[in-house]
């Protein structure tokens, strides 16, 4: 939608361009006529604000929001609602500092149609009826144009009712089961299918894997994703599942499991063991002499930031699959990496879900400045198709359904914590959270 | 799959077995001793398991820094130091806040609750919200490996010795020491222990600072498992809760019963049913047990 559709819009659109074309020539005034030179000064006055970047294209606030949104002439307001207490606060620090360092950068270069972006940090403290508290009081409170949030489906799951009633705005960071799609939410990580699919078939091509061992945490998403791997391994690679286990959230002890393993002797073990568990279960492989020398796992669960947690000796050999790894030699991922680390340090890591979260504002850029707008209708309108060349994880685009085409990529666990990518899918992977066959 | 690679897996799954009582045991040890001689239900149990968990992080990050060639010897070590850490903040909980609470039972619970809360939130303000990992020496990792295909985890044989030691210690420093001796008197009858000259008050202290020193070697032991982070203790208070109550609140005995009987009920389930399963099980078992027997395993003999 980036034509002005009805006749209203083009009027006004025509009004703006004569003023502009007034701003840059308005201090030659004796050659225009007095009511030209009256339209001048009132461009003027508004773009003549104090720190604000002239942009040539910019529009008037009540153009560019006719919702009420927290939009003023300099600055646009937008929420960032993440746990930076309690146990999540572990996974979503980084996607708040990813998400603060990419609005600074679009706010070094001038902001959103000439507006600053100035953001209110909410906490959710791990607690889902929280974020619910907080997602209204950042939408009908401050207005917000934008919130950036949520890490855990829980949460997400708890906040969207209050985005769909107030139609708000949520970019979404985190890789999640799929099986939803709304109209106020953009989801930046991957849906289950493209993460998952790609895996399993890598598996079975380039390791021949033909029984696979199902394991994960106890809740929604490990569940989900299981599901869709017993189908694609059972229904479409006539391989066997010789094992689906789940143990409960933060459980440590994984002794009886190594045994089955043993028993089983799987080709590959598929895992989605997360959170505090994450480290036992990969402590416990090592200590039951089950290594990447000896054995294929791959996870879903791994990024960076577990990696610190997990320790690279208990984690090498074993592969993760995700849409980004830090160690990606691509120029847009260098420049990322460089400026997240000035920015917060050289000891930090930045995982997947930091650079899903740091895609979420300049997908809202790019779609704001296509719509010339910040009202969420027109906004949700113009998303569809817009294309980032400049994302860390390489060029992606948004689908209709809301969600990101992604390449997929498996990396191996090195000692020193780090990740070698080994495969890389050959082209960008279509987001599908309703896949057909998989339900 | 042949017999051999079969005694193998059950010998393994013995050992699982034996691990987790392991763990069950050290974790609740610290619990019984302050809610069985005390009365004192110190929810900030596992936030003292953490400060020993986070000494262990300490001790091998400053080792790495600064005395490389210790990283093989410094471990035993810093369990000790954990021991002492826990045992301080113990004292100081103790002296600050408890033994102004000594009665008002629910009072210790919300105390020692707070202070639980705030332990996590200095952890996480201090030392960080990431959970870390020490890095163990070689001789904690990896598997021992007497015959091909029989992986014994060294650091189940670990916790398993340390556990056998300590409880050992505690037992016999009950029943022998001049301590135990003023513990066991104080806990039959505090206002005669009083009166013949026990300073019940000095005994409290040290029980509560031993209980929670405990706890600190117990998450010290626990670094070999899993990782550490703010929120870590919140893992192990549930079942360091459950050990105690199913034992029977007043009985170290009890607590050692207790711990075999939900270790071994636990792994043979996961083994032969499902990880989550195998946790409803065992809990539905507890439930039952503990309906028929309110008192737990191990009934207190003491009149109250």
């Amino acid at each position: 939608m980036s034509e002005p559709k009805n006749p209203k819009d083009l009027k006004e659109k025509s009004a703006i361009n004569s003023a502009d074309e007034l701003f840059v020539s308005s201090f030659d005034l004796h050659a225009n006529n007095r009511r030209r030179f009256l339209q001048g000064m009132s461009a003027l006055s508004i773009l003549a604000m104090p720190g604000l970047s002239f942009s040539a294209d910019k529009l008037p606030t009540d153009k560019v929001n006719t919702t009420k949104l927290a939009v003023t002439d300099t600055e646009v307001i937008v929420g960032q609602l993440h746990s930076s207490t309690g146990t999540m606060a572990i996974s979503e620090t980084g996607s708040i500092q990813a998400e603060q360092l990419a609005i600074d950068q679009i706010n070094a270069m001038g902001g959103i149609l000439g507006r600053k972006i100035k953001v209110i940090k909410e906490d959710g403290a791990s607690d889902w009826p929280t974020f619910a508290e907080k997602a209204k009081k950042l939408l009908i409170n401050d207005h917000c144009a934008a919130v950036f949030g949520c890490w855990t489906s829980a949460s997400r799951k708890a906040v969207l009712p209050v985005f769909e009633k107030e139609n708000g705005l949520l970019y979404y960071p985190t890789f999640y089961e799929g099986l939803e799609q709304s109209k106020n939410v953009f989801y930046t990580g991957q849906e289950a299918t493209q993460q998952i699919i790609y895996s399993l078939d890598w598996a079975k091509k380039e390791k021949k894997a033909k029984t696979f061992f199902l394991i994960g945490s106890d809740y929604i998403w490990p569940r989900t994703s299981m599901k869709i791997a017993r189908k694609h391994v059972e229904n479409f690679q006539k391989g066997t599942i010789v094992g689906e286990e789940y143990y409960p959230l933060g459980s440590t002890n994984f002794g009886s499991l190594m045994n089955k393993i043993k028993l089983q002797k799987p080709d590959c073990i598929y895992a989605a063991v997360v959170g505090g568990s994450n480290v036992a279960f990969y402590k416990a492989l090592k200590a039951a002499g089950i290594t990447g020398a000896k054995q294929l796992l791959v996870t879903l669960a791994v990024t960076e930031d577990e990696m610190t947690g997990v320790g690279g000796d208990n984690f090498a050999g074993f592969y993760s699959s995700m849409k980004y790894f830090q160690s990606l030699t691509n120029d847009n991922n260098k420049k990322f990496v460089a400026a997240f680390k000035a920015k917060y340090g050289k000891n930090s890591v930045i995982g997947d879900v930091t650079q899903a979260g740091y895609l979420g504002p300049w997908l809202w850029k790019a779609a704001c400045e296509k719509a010339n707008s910040f009202d969420v209708d027109k906004v949700v309108a113009a998303s569809p198709g817009i294309e980032l060349k400049m994302a860390p994880e390489g060029y992606v685009k948004l689908d209709e359904n809301h969600h990101l085409w992604s390449k997929s990529r498996i990396a191996m666990g090195m000692p020193d914590g780090t990740f070698k990518i080994v495969s890389e899918s050959p082209s960008l992977i279509k987001p599908d959270p309703f896949p057909k066959g998989y339900q | 799959m042949n017999f051999s690679e079969l005694l193998n897996i059950g010998l393994m799954q013995g050992f699982a077995g034996l691990s987790l009582f392991a763990v069950l045991l050290l974790m609740g040890l610290g619990l019984a001793i302050i809610f069985g001689q005390m009365g004192v239900i110190n929810m900030a149990h596992g936030e003292f398991m953490t400060i020993g968990a986070y000494t262990i992080y300490l001790s091998s990050h400053l080792t790495e820094l600064y005395a490389p060639g210790l990283k093989q010897i410094y471990f035993p070590f810093a369990v000790v130091l954990a021991f002492f850490f826990a045992f301080l903040l113990g004292w100081l909980v103790e002296w600050v806040l408890i033994r102004h609470l000594y009665k008002r039972a629910l009072d210790t619970l919300l105390a020692t609750w707070g202070i639980s809360l705030a332990m996590q939130q200095c952890f996480r303000t201090f030392i960080g919200p990431k959970e870390v990992s020490p890095n163990l020496p070689d001789w904690l990792l990896d598997a021992w490996a007497p015959v091909p295909g029989l992986d014994i985890p060294r650091n189940g044989l670990f916790v398993l010795a340390l556990t056998l030691f300590v409880t050992g210690a505690v037992l016999l420093a009950l029943s022998k020491s001049r301590w135990g001796l003023r513990v066991r008197a104080t806990v039959s009858n505090r206002m005669m222990a009083n009166a013949i000259g026990i300073d019940t008050s000095k005994t409290d202290r040290l029980t509560f600072a031993i209980g929670c020193g405990i706890a600190g070697m117990a998450g010290a032991a626990f670094t070999t498992i899993g990782s550490t982070g703010p929120t870590s203790g919140q893992l192990y208070i549930v079942d360091s809760f459950l050990v105690v109550t199913f034992g029977g609140a007043a009985s170290l005995l009890g607590t050692v019963v207790s711990a075999f009987g939900i270790a071994q009920t636990q792994s043979l389930a996961e083994f032969f049913l499902h990880g989550s399963m195998a946790k409803v099980l065992t809990l539905s078992l507890i439930v039952v047990i503990l309906m028929m027997r309110p008192q737990g395993l191990f009934a207190s003999k003491v009149r109250r």
